[in-house]
């Protein structure tokens, strides 16, 4: 394992490149939005976009909510869906072979084709924007749990074996802290697809969330409000994305320690 | 306890190919508190033995006694290390070390303790909370042997377990052993392809020949314990020495040190 807590550090310092060439494009666009005079529909510079995002702020909170309660309990759902179907297909080859093929083929139906369908059949709720974060959530959760779980080292099942162990015990004394590093991987893509996710719902029909606040600013042509949207949405996103990478932290300790 | 194998024949049955023998009717009686060395070609089935001991594995002809117990296919009965060192990556040493007791539903608190005073016995005290990637590969196999050792008690198979390690952290590592097991002096079968290894720690040496395996010399190594490595360099030593190179040499293929 390589060394880890030297490494925050140095990732900080590595990320300074990024912040300077994402500080350059802010300028040069704002810089240009004001030389060639574009209209605030068109392209709102990024000092307009930020005070789209400070004087919408309540209303913004207020459709930010709706969308976090939407992804957090889609999120939370498909990871149960999704750890209980991953240790079904483990525990059963036979269950495996029936689900697993659905599973990859169901990848290939659109979400957005699927998503008017919810509205269709659950009304304009909460509901339906649920149902489809857990459509969205529960792929790459399963597929990463399954894949974790299939433990490729037999000489390690061989030495539980041979201890007498059963094969609960070697499934949670191998298996599972074998597959949390696949786990959480599939976590994280799950969670920056969970908003948008919710989103895409909330398009569709609804009555609160950051989608709806996104199809009335365009529908109103205000473009600033629209890239506040996607501020929002951005920083709703990574807020998820830290909080995962912050609980693998804890819960891979092995992973996050210095070597001697 | 007596560990002994009656007639016991192995061989696999890949799927399509020919049945591959790699076991022919090994006897082998090993008693109390013995220390017993196999030394064999590579590939000869030493550590096919082992898993058929351990009940990782099952044969087909034969039959393994503990005691008078048979234990053939049966997991559990003896304390087992495998070729590899096999920590679990996930566990601290203190809990790679209390494995056997968390398998066995034993008291955590009880296990831990257990372990630690292992640990602490054995020089590891200061690593109990390291993972096994914080250690060096001399003390993940002492991790891994004093997990045995807990486990096992009264029975240990050790399949090759300082074939990883360079001359100097093995030959601590054999005196480490021998301490070790001077303490409770448990029924050992140790596997290696070091005659000087196999010289140094055991009672007799067992030689198997080729695949398919047969035991085709065992030899008593006449020291007394406790021994010291100079004992390698006496002039009885050379005898048993030129025995076994000999005999290996007889085979062909096997690295001779
Ligand atoms: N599960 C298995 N299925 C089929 N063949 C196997 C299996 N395990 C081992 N073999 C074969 O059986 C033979 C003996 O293997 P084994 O691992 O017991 O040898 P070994 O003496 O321990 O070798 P080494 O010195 O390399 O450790 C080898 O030819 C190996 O390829
Ligand atoms: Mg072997």
């Amino acid at each position: 394992m390589p060394l880890r807590s030297g490494r925050s550090k140095l990732k900080w310092r590595e990320s300074i490149p990024t912040l300077v060439f994402l500080v350059l494009c802010l300028v040069v666009w704002q810089v240009s939005v004001d030389y060639f005079k574009l209209p605030l529909w068109l392209v709102p510079s990024p000092s307009a976009v930020l005070t789209a995002f400070w004087r919408t702020r309540d209303l913004l909170w207020a459709h930010t909510l709706t969308t976090i309660l939407e992804t957090t309990t889609g999120f939370m759902l498909a990871i149960a869906l999704g750890l209980v179907a991953g240790m079904v297909m483990v525990l059963s080859p036979l269950a495996k072979r029936m689900f697993y093929p659905l599973l990859i083929v169901s990848q290939t139906v659109p979400l957005i084709a699927v998503a008017p369908l919810l509205i269709l059949w659950l009304g304009y709720g909460l509901l339906p924007k649920i149902v489809t974060v857990v459509l969205v959530c529960f792929f790459p959760i399963t597929v990463s749990l399954i894949e974790g779980l299939e433990v490729s080292d037999t000489d390690l099942l061989n030495l539980l074996t041979s201890m007498g162990a059963t094969r609960w015990q070697i499934l949670y004394m191998i298996r599972w802290p074998n597959a949390l590093p696949s786990l959480f991987a599939g976590l994280k893509i799950a969670a920056t697809y969970s908003v948008m996710g919710a989103v895409i719902g909330e398009w569709l029909g609804a009555s609160s969330g950051l989608g709806v606040y996104l199809t009335l600013s365009s529908h109103s042509f205000r473009t600033d409000q629209v890239f506040a949207a996607i501020i929002a949405i951005t920083l709703l996103s990574l807020v998820y994305f830290a909080l995962i990478t912050g609980i693998r932290r804890l819960a891979l300790p092995w992973l996050h320690t210095e070597q001697d | 306890m007596t560990l002994e194998l009656r007639d016991v024949s192995l061989s696999y049955r890949g799927t399509g190919t020919a049945a591959l023998d790699v076991l022919a009717d090994i006897n082998l009686k090993i008693a109390t508190g013995t220390f017993v060395s196999i030394i064999g070609p590579s590939g000869c089935g030493k550590s096919s033995i082992c898993n058929l001991i351990a009940g990782v594995e099952k044969s087909d002809q034969g039959d393994i006694l503990l005691d008078t117990r048979s234990i053939l296919g049966l997991p559990g009965q003896v304390g087992y290390m495998p070729q590899k060192d096999l920590l679990l990556p996930w566990r601290t040493l203190l809990d790679n070390v209390a494995l056997g007791g968390d398998i066995r539903r034993e008291d955590k608190r009880k296990s831990r303790e257990a372990a630690r005073s292992w640990l602490e016995r054995f020089g590891l005290g200061e690593f109990t909370k390291h993972y096994p990637h914080q250690l060096s590969g001399g003390m993940r196999q002492r991790g891994a042997l004093l997990r045995t050792f807990l486990f096992g008690q009264t029975t240990l198979i050790l399949d090759e377990p300082f074939g990883a390690l360079d001359a100097l952290t093995r030959r601590e590592m054999q005196a480490w052993l021998l301490d070790v097991w001077s303490q409770s002096n448990p029924t050992v079968l140790f596997i290696t392809h070091d005659i000087e290894e196999a010289m140094l720690l055991s009672d007799e040496v067992v030689v198997l020949s080729q695949r398919p395996a047969r035991i085709l010399e065992r030899i008593t190594v006449p020291f007394a314990r406790p021994r010291d490595p100079d004992i390698l360099l006496s002039s009885q030593a050379l005898v048993v020495k030129k025995r076994l190179l000999d005999l290996l040499s007889e085979i062909g293929g096997t690295r001779a040190h």
